[in-house]
């Protein structure tokens, strides 16, 4: 089986949020970059898959600049065997999609795993605007993946419920929460970056695509009023302050 | 021209957040000088549709393919594009919710759409189309310019409050084309969660964290939520140790919440945790540690043992509601 699984390079979850440029730039002082949350999740997945005895390659595929490519060669020293980084910047999800639906097309994969959603700029669309662009089934936020002799088995998180699902043929599916059972962090050893050192990152050129759409400015939340502290011995002072001030309850 | 909003049911009924869609819609219909035109698909009768004109829809477009009593997102987009062309849509909204985000996407490339997910407010203007949404998990937002001549909204839930905007509203019957190969994945059985309140649906939640040292304490934490008709939720240590199940899981890596009511209890409020809840309109924080990140975050706190705070409050709460 051959997965390509589109790994995201998105600050740390405890970096301060800065921005730049009159509030048009994310400001990049100081911040240390991540595998997304979710596709770190969904990459453990996998190589917890192979490991049990599924044969898998597994490709990641980036969409950024050089200055990714440390988190690239992170996933490949968790165990990715190979990388595609598609050079261009990140325009939108809808841009990114059409990269990676080409990198797809340009290869034999069987199907594409991105996560749920991504943590910088919270989109949640890979999955549906990838498969569109290849005409695919997409699984969003899938609760459960496993192989069981060959066959892939997922299900899906709807409203209300679960969806088993009967999968065939190439798919996209998108990592959320339950997709890794039991996620086990793998730090990789001097071994796992040694080796990643030396396993191809291939660089591609972007296709010709536009983005649809366009971050014109950021805004930081309004401070927050100081939190009011009630007297642990009087809880009626909050029950009223909830129900007459902030009229919640 | 037409605002069109996917308004889906369950089991024939709505839920409030579709409402809350349907007002938003109407608003953004108000500025664009049009009409909002909501899509559902399934059984449902007509006057349990038409409910929705309340909020200002004037018409309801019934999708009658019973190939869409099975969830695909391919099948459901392509229906809804129909529904698109059909009535000249040149919004779409859908909820933030596993539909929009399933089905949103797959439309945005469709119709060629610029699509902003997670909108938190109206459009702040519609020439140029531009809308706020959330960012970097709650700790920013961003003005997102959409440039295409169409447009989707993925609204979060609870962002905009329901508003009664009653017109007389048409429902039309409408069967779509479904694509051949729509269901290369199916599902093959559905697994109700029952009739718990899920944690993203409740106005108000009581979230216990990894303070109450058990799932034996959950006792209280759940008499809070049954009094206050609330639902419960946890952090992700106390998922991960299996004390609650995972679909109460709240946080960067697990559902993102907005209730009007949040009450942390014994949760430390670490910065992933905070990304989840932090669209809450109002945060309670109930910790023996004054220093505990959660009371920067909090609207109200009482620094205290929840084992002896939690009860007596339950009391006043319990008091409060004979009287209300
Ligand atoms: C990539 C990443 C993603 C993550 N995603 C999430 C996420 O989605 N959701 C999430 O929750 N976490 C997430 N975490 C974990 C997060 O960093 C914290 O470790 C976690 O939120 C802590 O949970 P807690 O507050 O329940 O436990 P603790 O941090 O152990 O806090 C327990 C709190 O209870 C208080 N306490 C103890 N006894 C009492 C008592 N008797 N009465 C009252 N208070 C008491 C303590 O003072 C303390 O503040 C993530 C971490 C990483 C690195």
């Amino acid at each position: 089986m051959k997965a390509l699984i589109c790994i995201g390079h998105v600050p740390d979850t405890t970096s301060k949020i800065k921005f730049t440029d009159n509030d048009t730039k994310f400001d990049t002082t100081d911040i240390k970059y991540i595998i997304g949350p979710y596709e770190e999740l969904a990459l453990t997945r996998l190589l917890d898959l192979r490991d049990a005895g599924n044969e898998m390659h597994i490709t990641t595929v980036t969409v950024g600049l050089q200055d990714t490519e440390p988190t690239i060669r992170k996933a490949l020293a968790m165990g990715a065997d190979d990388a595609v980084r598609v050079n261009a910047e990140p325009l939108d999800d809808y841009y990114v999609a059409k990269q990676i639906a080409e990198v797809f097309k340009n290869g034999d994969y069987d199907f594409i795993v991105t996560g749920k959603e991504s943590i910088d700029h919270n989109g949640s669309r890979l999955d549906g605007m990838i498969a569109e662009f290849l005409d695919l089934p997409s699984i969003s936020g899938a609760s459960k993946f496993d192989i069981d002799n060959g066959k892939i088995k997922a299900e899906q998180e709807i409203e209300g419920g679960t969806l088993v699902l009967d999968v065939s043929g190439k798919f996209v599916i998108s990592a959320g929460k339950g997709f890794c059972p039991e996620p086990e962090p793998r730090i990789p050893n001097m071994r796992g970056i040694m080796t990643a050192r030396k396993k191809p990152l291939q660089v591609t050129e972007p296709a010709e695509a536009e983005a649809l759409t366009e971050t014109v400015k950021y805004h930081l939340p309004e401070p927050k009023p100081a939190c009011k502290m009630i007297d642990p011995e009087n809880p009626e002072e909050l029950v009223k302050l909830l129900h007459e001030e902030a009229k919640v309850i | 021209m037409a605002v069109l909003i996917y308004t889906q049911n369950y089991d024939g009924k709505f839920k409030k957040s579709v409402f809350e869609l349907v007002t938003y819609g109407k608003s953004v219909a108000d500025m664009l000088g049009t009409d909002v035109v909501a899509v559902t698909t399934g059984n449902i009768d007509d006057n349990t549709a038409k409910e929705l004109g309340k909020y200002g829809a004037s018409k309801i477009v019934k999708i009658t393919n019973s190939e869409l009593n099975d969830f695909s997102a391919q099948a459901y987009a392509s229906a809804i594009e129909q529904v698109a062309k059909n009535t000249d849509a040149e919004v779409i909204v859908f909820g933030n919710n596993p539909h929009g985000r399933a089905i949103a996407p797959r439309l945005s490339v469709k119709l060629t759409a610029g699509f902003v997910a997670g909108a938190v407010a109206l459009p702040s203007s519609t020439s140029p189309f531009t809308v706020r949404k959330r960012v970097y998990s709650g700790k920013a937002f961003a003005d997102v310019l959409i440039k295409t001549d169409k447009k989707i909204i993925s609204l979060n839930q609870n962002s905009y409050k329901t508003e009664e905007n009653p017109v007389d509203a048409g429902v039309e019957e409408f069967t779509a084309e479904i694509p051949a190969n729509a269901y290369a994945v199916k599902p093959v059985e559905v697994i109700k969660s029952g009739g718990k309140l899920s944690v993203t649906d409740a106005e108000i939640l009581v979230s216990g964290g990894r303070g109450l040292k058990g799932p034996e304490n959950w006792g209280m934490i759940e008499e809070m939520a049954e009094i206050l008709g609330a639902g419960t939720s946890c952090s992700r240590p106390v998922s991960d140790l299996g004390w609650r199940p995972h679909s109460e899981h709240v946080g960067q890596t697990g559902k993102v919440v907005a209730p009007n009511l949040y009450i942390a209890v014994g949760i430390s409020g670490a910065i992933q945790h905070l990304a989840g809840v932090n669209g809450s309109k109002v945060m309670v924080c109930i910790n023996t540690d004054p220093d505990a990140p959660f009371f920067e975050a909090a609207d109200y706190g009482i620094i205290g043992d929840a084992f002896e705070v939690v009860p007596k409050l339950n009391e006043a709460f319990k008091k409060f509601k004979a009287e209300n």
